[in-house]
């Protein structure tokens, strides 16, 4: 009996998910023989006219991380979309764009422009960029598109599953891989994590003050962090109670506050803007100016709200950036 | 490109015991303003989501005003101070994401001030007017063509089945 | 009336059905909104299933129409485009129930105060009411069936303060038959009434019409009266309060002294040493006293912070010897904590005088015949420290006497409301110096203010008795003399606006009508009963003209000086008012809320703690054993702050929740 064929995929990420998948250790030889991976580019050998050449929905699941940045990850998102009959969201940045949609507060060109010409490693001359093609000798040359926005898988193709986190833990991710070779799966459209914020299983949770009231925020290197009290006792931002649970607090057991990567609940819209909501009106001050002092202890309310949620979320990308249509630069 | 025909479109979010009320005022005074302004009544500015102030600015809307009463008067004592903090932080997020600051107003406004109704409502469409249009829907649209295109020669590949080559350049 | 058709496809959006009416309201709305027009568009919409316009839905047959097309079109849901919710909310769910569907799916469209009463295009005042159309639309679908709640009403009041306001509060409720609680921090009843003398405009004696007031509450069997005590906690809600009364010590049994004052006499302090506070410190008392002759209680009271025998406890006790036969001195008494419940709380807490050395310029506490007008009526009292002889601080008569009016009042240095009662109080006063000692009086005032009955003529009278008036606002006072007829006088400077030029008129007394505040606690006081201040700092009426009484905390209402500077007249009227909204309550026997109220889904809740705080009504506690977060039903006032604030969405609102609100915003945006 032929097994379930399963493939990984990456796109924009940091190969972490990667790690992630490679940390089920032992279990790993579990899903090895019980599925047949068809498509696993940091691991294997398999290429894109391998995949090409599947028939349709023959791929039980692929697990795709990686946010959407460049041409190629839209094609490959759109081939392994057709080859698939579930395909997940693995992580954080297919799941809401991750770490690398924060570039959404920056143009392709100011990127672009950063990185092949002022960065401080960059050789003065000559100035160069990335073409999209290139002739040499007769032969075309190409490379994808990079693209004036950054995306979460379902700004791309329709999603059936996230499975969360930056990176998903061995335990969801096992625990999801399990259900789906079981056929054991939730509603389309799921998250496959608990429904419920994180501070619910985490163990400072006894430690919060029902009484919180915010004079002043810290970032977490100016304080010498309490190993076991609550981080918004301690001023500390905390995104646990606008995050979902299901992580095992890793994060807070070390000893570091939660940033936010498992996405919000599903009852909520926008993470970001729930935890500044949630924040401020924990804050005491009553005076504008004293709200202001206050407040100007979150001096980056995009990159501490949003850290991984800025693709998915209401306003997606700073809204004054131009779109350039020109192939590369 | 400016439409010459667009109006400014303006959520508003009025509380129920003074804003609401001094709207309702405005409108027994025949007090005449600007009509492009719409309301959402709730019980209290302290209601106010900034998801909704987000959601709104998302599916079109230009402006967004909140009208709560003023501080020490809340009618929940002190709802309106739970949105004044958020007004706060929620301008500096919409600064660091493009959206013009007069685009988002936070105005005290009691049950017996109709005249500032209208007068707050004038001068912020003035304002919103003068910026034209955020039209974040449209923009959304121009954001994602880039994608449309590669959708279309896909979907051609798809017809042809065996084909596929690095995809050529396009304008 | 137009039938814009029934059109039975748009009921294939699930079970929703829903009818969209648009009324006229003759020609408030018609004559510029194009109804017929918004009607068709609603027609198409969604869920809508009949759509109709009509000249005046809130009349009875449209109230009929909208019940007949609940039964034959097997309605669900009832959108109603007409005037401000605020005005006709409560009649058309009240029609709708009447048509047999629950009156909370029914939704609102303010077509009329915010749109065709504030606009004048026709084509975009028919555009905004279509799009609020659409808006009430999409949202009603998201409305669920809710029910009015009820509340019983505990037959109890407690009424806060025992100045005129409170006593009369109280009398008119023990006469209906309800039992009161009169609980004043004070060692008796009378309020600053009973530092008077006579009232304007009569010119009635104060004790007289007072006294009397204060012994039916003595001995009125529905009436508990506790002095020297105060209110320190209150818990619960309207109908179902439990309130915490602090009843301070004696150190003298209520029950058995009777007033003889004997140990007055005995006391070790052979001459009254302390300042009498009921004499606003013009004459001086023992630490143990009375407070003035008519208290009530009669019964004395000793001041821990003066016995010696409370404070160190080494003392001959001349008092208790002097009472050995009743044995009312008890220098083992404690403060006593009690509990009582009530179903409804009136506030007549009153107000303080304005502190006259905020304005330093006017020489009060620099210069000793500089006086309040309260030192001045206790001068004038033929009970007060000096036998109603008004004297100067060296003992002889004053020749002339300056009134300074607004002192602390109309002032944007210090307090700018007006405190409605000076410009009598101080004519009356100058009456009176002119009748006890034919001194000259001038009176320095901005504006005279004399409304109420007799009060013109009172001016009128004042003129006639030679009292001069000087427009201006005074600048200061001095002992500096320029001239002969200065010296040894205090000189008032002001610029007399009518006459054009700054003057200097010498005087031997100075009263300064010093305005009323709110009381110093107010705002703790406020807090423990969960009212709101105005911006001043009085307590906050629910509306200043339709409801001066009732605060937006049901169950607790406000009378007197506490709601705002008033004269006896007007809080007599409030405390009969109040008395009176009490006894609806009371009689009705429950109160029905609106069920716009805060639930936490409890599966959704991760115990984050986060909303505890915010509420001001305390109605979010923290449930230690399921670890979760909770809201009473019963105190939740429905502002939707937690809701906003719940970081992870597990708190919804009946009414006003995301749903609801999410829909509103996308349908208001959907048509152009």
């Amino acid at each position: 009996m032929p097994k379930p064929k399963i493939a990984f995929y990456w796109c924009a990420s940091c190969g972490g998910c990667e790690e992630a998948v490679v940390d089920l250790a032992e279990d790993i030889l579990g899903v090895v023989e019980a599925v047949d991976i068809v498509l696993w580019p940091v691991a294997m050998d398999f290429k894109k006219k391998d995949v090409e050449a599947m028939p349709d929905k023959s791929i039980v699941a692929t697990l795709f991380n990686g946010a959407i940045r460049t041409s190629e990850q839209e094609e490959m998102a759109h081939l392994l979309r057709r080859k698939s009959q579930v395909l997940i969201a693995y992580g954080a940045c297919a799941q809401m764009g991750g770490i690398p949609s924060l570039a959404n507060q920056f143009s392709r060109d100011q990127l672009l422009r950063f990185v092949y010409e002022q960065a401080p490693t960059m050789a003065d001359e000559p100035k160069s960029r990335p073409q999209t093609s290139f002739q040499n000798n007769g032969h075309a040359l190409t490379l994808p598109q990079f693209r004036n926005v950054v995306r979460s898988l379902d700004q791309v193709v329709e999603v059936d599953y996230c499975i969360p986190g930056c990176p998903p833990t061995p335990k969801i991710t096992k625990a999801a891989v399990g259900a789906v070779l079981e056929g054991k799966l939730p509603p389309k459209g799921s998250v496959l994590a608990p429904d419920i914020a994180l501070c619910d299983q985490c163990p400072r949770k006894g430690s919060k003050p029902a009484d919180l009231s915010f004079t002043q925020f810290k970032r977490p290197h100016m304080v010498k962090l309490d190993p076991e009290l609550c981080f918004l006792a301690q001023d500390v931002v905390c995104m646990g109670p606008a995050t979902r649970g299901g992580c095992e607090s890793v994060c807070t057991r070390g000893n570091m506050p939660c940033s936010g990567c498992f996405g919000p609940t599903s009852r909520v819209r926008d993470q970001g803007a729930k935890m500044l909501s949630s924040l401020c009106a924990n804050v005491a001050a009553k005076e504008e100016k004293d709200i202001t002092q206050t407040l100007s202890g979150i001096p980056d309310p995009v990159g501490t709200f949003y850290r991984y949620s800025l693709a998915s979320s209401l306003l997606r990308r700073k809204v004054d950036l131009p779109i350039d249509a020109k192939k590369s630069s | 490109m400016r439409d010459t025909h667009w109006q400014p479109r303006i959520v508003a979010f009025f509380c129920n015991w003074c804003t609401y009320t001094a709207a309702d005022l405005a409108g027994v005074s025949r007090l005449k303003y600007a009509p492009n302004v719409r309301v959402i009544r709730l019980m209290c500015s302290g209601r106010v989501d900034p998801q909704f102030v987000l959601d709104a600015l998302a599916r079109g809307a230009d402006g967004v005003l909140i009208g709560g009463c003023h501080p020490g008067d809340c009618h929940y004592v002190d709802g309106n101070y739970k949105t004044l903090r958020r007004f706060q932080l929620l301008k500096r997020l919409l600064a660091d994401m493009g959206v013009e600051q007069v685009r988002l107003r936070l105005e005290w406004i009691s049950a017996s001030e109709g005249e500032r109704v209208k007068s707050v409502i004038n001068e912020m469409v003035e304002q919103v007017r003068a910026l034209g249009p955020l039209n974040l829907p449209g923009r959304f649209a121009d954001w994602d063509r880039e994608m449309t295109e590669l959708e279309a020669n896909i979907r051609t590949g798809e017809e042809q089945s065996a084909r596929k080559e690095p995809e050529a350049a396009h304008a | 009336m137009n039938t814009n058709g029934t059109n039975g496809n748009n009921g294939n959006n699930g079970d929703i059905r829903i009818g969209f009416y648009i009324c006229h309201c003759g020609h408030n709305i018609a004559a510029l909104v194009d109804c017929p027009a918004v009607a068709q568009y609603a027609d198409k919409l969604p869920g809508v299933v009949v759509s109709r316009d009509y000249k005046y839905m809130c009349s009875d047959p449209g109230q009929e129409l909208i019940q007949q097309d609940i039964r034959e079109h097997k309605l669900n849901r009832v959108v109603v485009a007409s005037c401000s919710p605020l005005l006709h909310e409560h009649t058309f769910r009240d029609a709708v129930a009447a048509g047999g569907l629950n009156p909370f799916f029914f939704q609102m469209v303010n077509i009329r105060e915010h749109d065709s009463w504030v606009h004048t295009d026709p084509a975009e005042a028919t555009a905004k009411a279509k799009s609020l159309a659409h808006a009430a639309i999409r949202r009603v679908r998201f409305h669920k069936a809710l029910e009015m709640t009820r509340v019983p009403i505990h037959p109890d009041v407690l009424v806060v303060g025992g100045g005129i306001t409170g006593i009369h509060a109280a009398i008119t409720l023990a006469n209906a038959g309800k039992k009161v609680f009169l609980v004043e921090r004070e060692p008796s009843i009378g309020g600053h009434m009973a530092k008077f003398d006579k009232t304007f405009p009569t010119l009635d004696c104060a004790a007289c019409i007072l006294t009397p007031k204060m012994s039916a509450v003595r001995s009125h069997p529905n009436i508990t009266l506790w002095t020297y005590s105060e209110v320190v906690k209150v818990e619960g809600y309207v109908g179902n309060y439990v309130v915490t009364v602090k009843r301070k010590p004696r150190y003298v049994n209520e029950e058995l002294c009777v007033g003889c004052q004997e140990c007055i006499k005995a006391c070790i302090f052979k001459e009254p040493k302390f300042p009498d506070e009921f004499n606003v410190g013009l004459s001086k008392r023992k630490p143990v006293y009375i407070p003035f002759p008519q208290a009530v209680p009669q019964v004395v009271v000793i001041d821990p912070e003066r016995c010696i025998q409370v404070k160190t406890g080494k003392c001959k006790k001349t008092c208790l010897e002097a009472c050995a036969d009743r044995q009312a001195i008890d220098f083992t008494q404690k403060e006593q904590r009690v509990e009582i419940k009530v179903g409804n709380i009136i506030m007549a807490t009153g107000f303080k005088l304005f502190d006259a050395k905020r304005i330093p310029q006017y020489g009060y506490g620099l210069y000793p015949n500089v006086v309040t007008s309260l030192e001045l009526e206790r001068l004038v009292t033929s009970s007060g420290p000096t036998g109603g002889e008004i004297i100067l601080r060296d003992g002889r008569h004053p020749k002339s006497v300056g009134f300074i009016l607004c002192v602390g009042s109309r002032d944007m240095k210090t307090n700018r409301w007006c405190s409605r009662t000076c410009c009598m109080h101080s004519m009356k006063l100058a009456q009176l110096v002119r009748e006890h000692t034919h001194a000259d009086v001038t009176v320095f005032y901005l504006d005279i203010r004399a409304p109420g009955k007799g009060c013109e003529e009172f001016y009128d009278k004042s003129l006639k008795e030679g009292i001069q008036f000087v427009r201006g606002r005074v600048a200061e006072v001095t002992d500096w003399a320029l001239a002969r007829e200065e010296e040894g006088k205090l000189v008032i400077r002001v610029e007399d606006t009518l006459a054009g030029f700054v003057r200097r008129i010498p005087v031997d007394m100075i009263v300064l009508a010093v305005g009323m505040e709110p009381q110093a606690d107010a705002q703790e006081v406020r807090r423990m009963f969960n009212m709101s201040c105005g911006t001043e700092g009085w307590f906050l009426e629910k509306h200043p003209k339709l409801a001066p009484v009732s605060t937006f905390t049901d169950g607790v209402f406000i009378a007197g000086c506490c709601q705002g500077p008033k004269d006896i007249p007007d809080s007599i009227a409030q405390a009969g008012a109040a008395a009176a909204e009490a006894l609806a309550l009371i009689d009705k026997g429950y109160i029905e809320q609106e069920p716009n109220t805060a639930f936490i889904v409890e599966e959704d809740c991760s115990g984050c703690k986060s909303c505890v705080p915010l509420c001001p009504f305390t109605a979010i506690t923290f449930d230690a054993t399921k670890q979760k977060a909770q809201i009473n039903a019963a105190l939740c006032k429905g502002c939707g702050t937690c809701v906003a604030a719940c970081p992870s969405g597990s708190i919804k609102q009946n009414l006003f929740d995301d749903e609801e609100i999410f829909s509103e915003i996308e349908g208001v945006l959907a048509h152009a």
